[in-house]
């Protein structure tokens, strides 16, 4: 697989200037090539009634076959709420060392939580949710370093406490990853 | 380095194993999986597992006669017992039968992380217990705490000090200096460092935003609070919260602080039940708080509750000779994030460096770095790539006896207050030098 490529497919609407901030983040952090496409899912079949969420399993998987390539890193963003069987809720999952990720920004917006809408902040949000996915695609895995944009986050607010960015610990590791 | 915490997994659900295996693995622990208890009680014979996280439902042996029978193999291993079906009696049941905790599935991603982390201090606890009884312990991660200057060992000297109380701390020091930094490190060395450190910036935040990040709301506490949402002493819970700029906050919220700080309790926006949460608290300034309080702006007791502890940062300019060291860790982090060959910096540009007087500190000084880095021509750093046209006086000096003052304590510190070679650059005699230093009562530090 070729890693110094990253596709962005996005299922559901999404902004194009929206998807082209978070490409050039995503291309300023990996210093790769960058690809933004549109996916076409019938997304209920992955809906779970019970739960009244999306099965995030089943999406990566979906991705993972369907749409990931040898070619390069992809990374399948969606704007529904996702779960996995055994958590109630997931911002985003990836392969580790694969080459697919997911991630979505239904739990990403203010207005979920009753607060003003601010649209810097869920592009801010997002950004670290793919970075931090396309991380895990890449091999790293959890961070300690509070500003890591590897360190997990397990509700919205913790996202804000961490950075964009690869810690230098992070940073080696992909390096070397890389080479 | 701290070994790897090894789980096993034992769940009779393929896609629960899946998904806690992937969870798991991200986090960077060692995880195995077994279907069912027998495949776990022989796998535990084989090889020790720091915890075992085990459904109670299963086909076969259930979770609570494999609990027994893992802790009559090792008494002291770490259960934790999941189900579906949560009645009380299986809980008080597996808890007698000593078990860790007790979850319900599906978890709150929170609450997981949350139950591992307890488990993993524990394990983490009781091997350091260990170590601490052979070996002086020594400061970790404050790599960013660059320096061999006495007033950054005196810095580190204080983190050391503090990191394993349990003190309100007040980090005063002009901005730029790296208060935030002094904070992480007394959180990572404390006992405190398996919870998160919540920073807030204080003065970012108008007073209503303010609260609502603090104490956090209820769902439906008003229009379009779809979620409950945590506040940050909700999440420093065990942990530490960062208040950043605390002299900007307004009085209520002095008043609100000080009623949380002093009963460790509070209610979310909206709510009426009470919340505990057990934070340590770390406050930091560029103000005169003691000032402040003297002229009524900020309360007495509230000064007195955080201000335990006091650790002062120094200003770049009052620790010069830590300049070529921070010079070489910024060209180092920047050349590796940026994915460049490592640069030099040539002597003068170093030198210019050490004259200038920083007004922004260290944040300057790593600015200054890395837009070099990206401007220079990739090998070296040299005069033309910094921009060092601002005076080198600082702006708070104004009479000439204060500037040479400060201009002749830059230069012995430079120097490591060698007399002579002092003496040589400010083109003095050594008996001149000696004069002004009585004159103006320096003292190395």
């Amino acid at each position: 697989m070729d890693p110094r490529h990253i596709t962005l497919i996005s299922f559901g609407y999404f902004d194009a200037d929206f998807l082209r901030n978070v490409a050039e983040a995503v291309k300023k952090e990996f210093l790769v090539n960058v690809n933004v496409k549109e996916g076409h899912l019938d997304l209920s079949e992955f809906y779970d009634p019970t739960r009244r969420q999306y099965n995030g399993v089943k999406l990566v998987n979906e991705v993972e076959n369907n749409y990931s390539s040898d070619h390069s890193k992809t990374i399948g963003l969606f704007n529904v709420d996702l779960f996995i069987p055994i958590l109630t809720y997931i911002f985003g999952q990836a392969f580790l060392n694969g080459r697919t990720g997911i991630a979505s920004s239904y739990r990403l917006s203010n207005e979920r939580y009753g607060i003003q809408t601010d649209d810097r902040l869920i592009l801010e949000r997002l950004i670290k949710e793919v970075v931090h996915e396309l991380g895990h695609t890449y091999g790293l895995i959890h961070c300690h370093i509070p500003t890591c944009v590897m360190r997990s986050s397990t509700y919205v607010e913790d996202i804000d406490q961490k950075g964009s960015k690869l810690c230098i610990n992070c940073r080696n590791e992909y390096n070397r990853i890389l080479k | 380095m701290a070994k790897k915490i090894s789980i096993l997994i034992v769940d009779d659900e393929e896609s629960v194993r899946d998904s806690l295996f992937n969870w798991f693995i991200e986090d960077g622990y060692h995880v195995e999986c077994a279907e069912n208890a027998k495949k776990a009680l022989s796998m535990l014979e084989n090889e020790g597992f720091d915890i075992i996280l085990a459904d109670i439902k299963m086909p076969g042996m259930d979770g609570l006669e494999m609990l027994r029978r893992i802790k009559l193999l090792k008494s002291d291993s770490i259960v934790i017992v999941m189900t579906a079906f949560a009645t009380v009696d299986t809980a008080v049941q597996a808890l007698k039968d000593g078990a860790f905790d007790y979850v319900t599935k599906p978890f709150d991603p929170d609450d997981l992380s949350h139950l591992i982390r307890n488990a993993s201090k524990q394990i983490t606890l009781s091997e350091e217990n260990e170590n601490l009884k052979q070996k002086v312990v020594s400061l970790e991660n404050v790599e960013d705490l660059i320096g061999k200057s006495g007033a950054i060992k005196l810095v580190l000297k204080d983190i050391e000090s503090v990191a394993q109380s349990n003190s309100s701390v007040v980090i005063t020091g002009e901005s730029g200096t790296g208060k935030e930094l002094v904070a992480r490190a007394i959180h990572s060395n404390s006992p405190r460092r398996y919870f998160p450190l919540v920073s807030v910036h204080c003065g970012a935040l108008t007073e209503s935003l303010l609260e609502s990040e603090l104490f956090g709301h209820e769902k439906g506490a008003f229009t379009g609070a779809m979620y409950n949402r945590k506040g940050r002493f909700e999440m420093a819970d065990n942990g530490t919260i960062f208040l950043d700029e605390i002299a900007t906050i307004s009085t209520k919220m002095q008043i609100d602080l000080l009623r949380v700080l002093e009963s460790k309790k509070f209610v979310r926006v909206g709510g009426n039940k009470e919340i505990s949460s057990d934070f340590r608290v770390i406050c930091a300034t560029n103000r005169d708080l003691k000032s402040m309080v003297e002229n009524g702006t900020f309360r007495e007791d509230l000064y007195y509750r955080l201000n335990v502890v006091n650790i002062y940062v120094p200003p770049l300019r009052e620790r010069i000779e830590d300049i070529p060291l921070l010079v070489e860790y910024f060209i180092r982090k920047y050349c590796t994030s940026m994915n460049r060959q490592p640069v030099t910096i040539d002597s003068a540009a170093l030198s210019r460096l050490e004259e200038f007087n920083f007004p922004g500190n260290v944040r300057e000084l790593e600015n200054m770095i890395e837009r070099a880095i990206v401007i220079g021509n990739g090998k070296k750093i040299t005069l033309k790539d910094l921009p060092l046209e601002k005076s080198i006086i600082s702006n708070s000096v104004e009479s000439l006896d204060e500037l040479e003052k400060l201009h002749i304590l830059q230069i012995l510190n430079k120097y490591s207050w060698n007399i002579s070679r002092t003496a040589k650059a400010l083109k003095v005699d050594r008996v001149t030098l000696y004069n002004k230093i009585s004159k103006y009562g320096l003292k190395a530090e």
